[in-house]
């Protein structure tokens, strides 16, 4: 690097642009076209049918990621520090649910919970705890694995239990990492649709709406609950990252 | 007071074999090895983080084998030290009072008094990526220390270290077990640290304990061909020292600098000069000395001798013996100068 011949970076940044620019570019657009649409906008933060899928979305998706930490960071703790037969296997499953159309995950939910879960609130976040929760678990046992095992034991040897050691040391020496998986969590949660289509299309949530009202109304009547959407993920999404960044930074 | 009892364990590439030994209220005891001996296995066996595969562990009479690390009462320091990095200085020291639910008038009193002798009050407040290596150290021994451990473990604790702080940690070291008064475990690769802190040592070697016994008696006896090449056949004096002149075995040596009271010094064996006559120079330690044996290694050999009551080995090559003729029973002049000494 910093030779005058080094034209290979240039090169790879010029080809890898491309991808920055596409996801940008429909970003920018949707968000421009709505701005000449303001009305459009205004009468869609009016209809209570829209805050009210707007509500569910958030709900469900903020107690997915709590469910997902509640039962994620244990067995992350436990892949990180505990070596078993069949731990290869878990590893495998715990991942299984992004290699499985979404669709498909509906399908199997449904098939197996039935009735217990169809058109609820549970099915909601039972669809998005399937689909997201591999982001919370992979993240807590990435944090435990950056954790000196070591200073656990020192904790041990000073009189901490195994328990008060892992409270009072590995999870908040994880704690950043933990909390940037549930926030990949949340917005894979938020984000989720196919399986949420089949398992519980009622209660309605924003991302199945947008949907409706495409299929209904046309891209023009689906177009302001998408920005509205798209607007909401990302303040969460930034100013949660944004505090997870200067929790580690501190 | 600590007492390992044929201790075994298989672990990762360790090999650890009917380890036995016992360390003694108030001892600083060293077990001396190169790296790769299994010596961190055995700290963590003995501070419960690993379980043997055979044998036990007493403390005070008890069997703790399988106690788990907390019920010990063992204070334990890792090679890197293990500082709490998201805590400051003071609740890394102030962790273990903190568990002992001890009131936090006395947690702040105790924290502050121990900084105070380690001389790590003006960090209290830092966090512990902010300090050097010797100051992480001190650190990591007043959180060890403040919780009045049975026995302080203690892995490697100067290794990380420039030459100039582990000389001077090492001195004070000294002078906190005096005011403090623990019992300390301490596993290094390091002679220096041994001779310099050590009141017995145990030698491993392979994940076997070779030889246990006193400073001197490890260094000037080695127990094997085995022990003697990994201490690399040193000369360890002891003796008392008034100025510059050090008494050992009613020999007097002319010391490189002043020393008071009970020290080591140490001398390579290639730094003893050998000859049939007197050489008569001021600077030089210079005393009639018999062969007690030969040993041949090769090119070179290794020569036993007696002053006195003082036992010395000295390197000179094969021709050199051959041509001044020292054989076994043979009187000899040893001189070496006072600079070749390393005092401990």
């Amino acid at each position: 690097m910093g030779t005058r011949h080094d034209y290979t970076l240039y090169f790879f940044a010029a080809i890898g642009s491309f991808l920055v620019v596409y996801i940008a570019l429909p970003l920018l657009v949707i968000l421009a076209k709505q701005a000449s649409d303001f009305d459009m906008l205004l009468r869609a933060l009016h209809d209570a049918y829209v805050i009210e899928a707007l509500r569910n979305s958030l709900l469900t998706a903020t107690a997915t990621a709590l469910i997902a930490l509640l039962f994620g960071v244990p067995l992350g703790y436990v892949l990180a520090r505990k070596e078993f037969p069949g731990k290869s296997l878990v590893q495998a499953l715990v991942d299984v649910p992004i290699v499985i159309p979404h669709s498909v995950v509906g399908i199997m939910l449904l098939v197996t919970f039935s009735s217990a879960i169809l058109d609820s609130y549970t099915g909601i976040i039972a669809a998005m705890l399937f689909v997201s929760a591999p982001f919370t678990i992979n993240a807590a046992r990435d944090g435990f694995l950056a954790v000196d095992e070591g200073l656990e034991h020192v904790a041990r040897t000073l009189g901490a239990s195994r328990l008060r050691a892992f409270f009072s040391v590995a999870l908040p020496m994880a704690f950043p990492a933990i909390a940037s998986g549930a926030i990949m969590t949340w917005a894979r949660a938020i984000s989720e649709v196919g399986a949420i289509l089949i398992v519980a299309y009622y209660p309605k949530t924003a991302q199945v709406l947008v949907m409706e009202y495409f299929n209904n109304y046309g891209l023009r009547a689906s177009r302001p609950i998408s920005v509205i959407l798209i607007v909401m993920s990302l303040t969460v999404f930034v100013i949660l990252r944004w505090l997870v960044g200067r929790k580690a930074n501190a | 007071m600590l007492e390992v009892k044929s201790v075994s364990k298989d672990w990762k590439e360790f090999r650890l074999r009917e380890i036995s030994f016992d360390v003694s209220e108030g001892e600083h005891f060293i077990i001396l090895g190169p790296s790769g001996a299994g010596k961190t296995v055995l700290l963590e066996i003995i501070a419960g983080i690993i379980e043997p595969d055979a044998g036990s562990v007493l403390l005070n009479g008890e069997d703790i084998t399988h106690w788990p690390p907390e019920r010990r009462g063992l204070a334990y320091i890792p090679q890197n030290y293990a500082l709490f990095p998201h805590m400051s200085v003071f609740d890394n020291i102030a962790f273990g009072l903190r568990l002992r639910k001890l009131p936090k008038a006395d947690v702040e009193r105790k924290v502050r008094e121990i900084a105070e002798v380690l001389g790590i009050a003006h960090l209290l407040h830092r966090k512990p990526k902010t300090l050097s290596g010797g100051e992480s150290q001190r650190v990591a021994i007043a959180r060890a220390l403040v919780v009045e451990p049975e026995l302080l473990l203690m892995d490697e604790p100067f290794a990380n270290l420039d030459v100039q702080t582990r000389g001077k940690l090492i001195n004070e070291m000294k002078r906190w077990k005096r005011e403090l008064g623990f019992t300390a475990l301490h596993v290094t690769h390091s002679f220096e640290e041994a001779v310099s802190l050590g009141d017995r040592v145990g030698v491993m070697l392979d994940g076997r304990l070779v030889q246990v016994g006193s400073v001197r008696e490890v260094f000037s006896r080695p127990s094997s061909e085995e022990v003697a090449r990994f201490l690399g056949f040193e000369n360890i004096i002891e003796g008392t020292a008034e100025g510059r002149v050090l008494r050992s075995n009613g020999v007097e040596i002319e010391l490189p600098a002043e020393a008071r009271g009970r020290v080591r010094v140490g001398l390579r064996p290639e730094d003893i000069i050998l000859s049939l006559e007197p050489i008569r120079t001021s600077a030089r330690n210079e005393f009639k000395a018999l062969v007690e044996s030969v040993e041949e290694l090769g090119p070179l050999v290794r020569i036993h001798l007696r002053i006195g009551g003082l036992h010395l080995r000295a390197f000179i090559t094969r021709s050199s013996m051959l041509e001044m003729g020292i054989t076994k029973g043979r009187e000899v002049y040893v001189s070496f100068k006072a600079s070749a000494l390393h005092v401990f």
